[in-house]
């Protein structure tokens, strides 16, 4: 197989929700909620997407998994375009991949033991019988810190923190290759936070995990991510190294995110300079023409509206998507 | 000398499963022009105390037990809640931003009626005056189109443009005070960065003191003058911002401090460091430091004797702890 080193293949993906209108709900628009995107993910790497919301980056994930059915474009997962395949056939991969979600409350059956929702993939997936399931699941629950005694009981017994590490165990359970991780830590407690990115990244060394991270907060996905992808609008800005990418980003739109994060330093926040954005993230509906980014840029100039910039190489895998750079 | 002195203040919640003590005996002063975070996780009673000051607190199940807040010579705890004394000061002296921009302003009121209707009541301006006025104030805060726009009704305006609107309410009756929770919570980062330069500048400008409340270590590093610590109904650290950052001194602030991950650090370079264990269930808690079970400083002292008192270990630097911990 060729590049079997790229777990994760995306080329020219498009995700249109239609918009419709009436009682015969004819199609008046599309939201684009991803627009012309690829990209590619290594194997046992961490590939971080951020972006604020509504820029597509969740949708891109749930695209990976399939459970969008993207409108054109191609996902190559495992050296087989999985993004039109039936869902017959799709199972197989299915178990290849994990998903952790950001709402530990409301992605956890609240009528199931937390046992039960970490066992479902193993039977599902005929990987597991109901003579060892059992013990099958209690190894989960130790990898992921959980006490297995803890197992019948169902998820509101579980604090937060506890209950995305359920979420981790089930993700992990058919023990996939990818995982995708959809804000996995931003509806936790700062001070249970960091246990959870430690808990991601030891499992990440012991189990050869790839990671498509996927969150709002560039100091986190900076930390837990190899390379960081920026998402505005449906399309990525610029894709780097995660350091190369703080230390010399290039685009416009990364420059403006990186300066408004507030860093908890007050000397260092003396003196970094702020770009402040005007406006706001225009609608999906009817994105600006050319560059996505062009109404808000201090940088913009004629011909950044007439048409799309390309991701472009500029050396060193830091890819951006600006022609005035 | 200070704008407002909150002293010893206690407020208990009674509920089905015991007593929370959601502010236990907390203390803070704010001075004029000043801008001051208040930092602590969900439940620490950030919000409770801040609530108390206005008097806002649902009773029952909630009971400000104890304490003073003195505002302007006054004790505010001495009047009763929805008395004619505290609605002349609440929404004009002391006011509030709150974090959720959609369910605080009403969604069947334009933006125009629930601007003026605090010009109305507080200033008693006439209403076409107050619409004026009002118009002012949206310009203020950057609505653009703003004589255009104030006819319209909250779910017309975008997150980023409803907190706008907050503001100019929370800025209409020329406030003493600003109480802000966690105003940019519900927004994204660019908009965050927009909304809290705009609050910055108008406070400076007008000489408001701003209190921010949030979890967000990263917005009260950049804002805030001085900061305040809460854990688990309490003020557990105290002082000017570069204390807090640059020595800190409890071990909670410590794990804070050490459990975020920097903006700028290579990948790979630092493993974060947890705070281990849970934060605590505020029903029924033992006298001891709540921090105890978490703690990796602590002392034989800790166990034996009541949660310490906030002690002086700078100027202007206060800390509640037993052990002698330095930062960093």
């Amino acid at each position: 197989m060729p590049q079997n080193d790229k777990i994760v293949k995306v080329e020219n993906l498009k995700m249109y929700f239609p918009i419709t209108r009436g009682l015969l709900r004819r199609k008046i628009g599309d939201i684009k909620a991803v627009d012309d995107v690829s990209f590619e993910i290594n194997e046992n790497e961490t590939l971080g997407l951020v972006g604020e919301s509504g820029c597509g980056k969740t949708t891109t994930g749930r695209c990976i998994l399939r459970l969008y059915r993207p409108t054109s474009g191609s996902i190559i997962f495992a050296g087989n375009d999985i993004s039109t395949m039936p869902e017959r056939k799709l199972k197989h991969f299915r178990r290849n991949m994990g998903a952790i979600w950001q709402d530990p409350f409301g992605s956890l059956n609240p009528r199931q033991s937390a046992g039960g929702i970490v066992g479902d993939p193993l039977l599902i997936h005929h990987m597991a019988t109901r003579k060892d399931i059992k013990d099958k699941v209690a190894e989960l629950f130790r990898i992921v810190g959980l006490d297995p005694a803890m197992m019948d009981r169902v998820p509101h017994e579980f604090s937060g923190g506890q209950r995305q590490r359920i979420g981790i165990a089930r993700a992990l359970a058919c023990s996939p290759s990818l995982i995708i991780c959809d804000e996995p830590i931003s509806a936790l407690d700062v001070s249970i936070q960091a246990q959870i990115i430690n808990l991601m990244e030891e499992l990440q060394e012991k189990l050869a995990l790839t990671y498509l991270f996927i969150a709002h907060d560039l100091a986190v996905v900076q930390h837990i991510s190899d390379r960081v992808g920026v998402m505005y609008l449906g399309r990525i800005m610029e894709l780097a190294d995660s350091g190369e990418l703080y230390e010399n980003p290039l685009h416009p739109y990364t420059k403006a995110l990186l300066s408004a994060i507030p860093v908890p330093d007050p000397i260092a926040e003396r003196t970094r300079t702020r770009i402040v954005l005007r406006g706001e993230v225009p609608s999906p509906v009817a994105p600006p023409p050319g560059c996505h980014f062009h109404p808000r840029c201090q940088m913009a100039i004629d011909e950044c509206s007439q048409a799309r910039p390309p991701l472009r190489d500029v050396g060193n895998g830091h890819y951006v998507a600006c022609i005035r750079v | 000398m200070a704008l407002l002195d909150v002293k010893d203040l206690r407020t208990y919640f009674h509920t089905e499963y015991g007593l929370v003590k959601a502010a236990d005996g907390v203390s803070f002063h704010i001075n004029e022009g000043e801008i001051v975070g208040l930092v602590g996780e969900s439940g620490c009673g950030k919000s409770v105390s801040i609530l108390s000051v206005m008097r806002l607190i649902p009773s029952p199940p909630g009971e400000i037990i104890g304490g003073q807040v003195l505002f302007e010579g006054k004790d505010l705890l001495k009047f009763p809640p929805h008395g004619p004394q505290m609605r002349a000061i609440r929404g004009s002296k002391l006011t509030m931003i709150f974090q959720e921009p959609m369910t605080s302003l009403n969604p069947v009121l334009t933006i125009s009626r629930q601007i003026t209707e605090t010009l109305e009541l507080h200033l008693k301006m006439d209403s076409h005056s107050a619409k004026q006025r009002a118009i002012e104030l949206l310009k203020m805060v950057g609505v653009p189109d703003a004589a255009k726009r104030i006819d319209d009704y909250p779910h017309q305006f975008s997150g980023g443009m409803r907190q706008r609107v907050m503001i100019a309410i929370a800025l209409s009756c020329d406030p003493t005070i600003i109480f802000a929770d966690e105003p940019t919570t519900a927004v994204d980062v660019t908009t965050q960065a927009q909304l809290l330069e705009l609050m910055k500048d108008l406070v400076t400008r007008l000489n408001t003191s701003l209190v921010i409340v949030t979890h967000n270590l990263g917005v009260v590093a950049r804002y805030a003058q001085r900061i305040y610590v809460m854990y688990a109904g309490r003020i557990i650290e105290s002082g000017l911002s570069e204390d807090i950052f640059g020595n800190p001194h409890h071990p909670y602030t410590v794990g804070l401090l050490n459990s975020v991950p920097k903006l700028g650090e290579r990948h790979g370079t630092r493993k974060l460091i947890p705070i281990y264990g849970l934060p605590p269930n505020l029903i029924n808690m033992p006298p001891t430091c709540a921090f105890l079970p978490r703690c990796t400083a602590k002392i034989g002292r800790c166990a034996k004797e009541p949660w310490p008192e906030l002690r002086a270990v700078g100027k202007q630097h206060y800390v509640s702890c037993y052990a002698n911990i330095k930062g960093k």
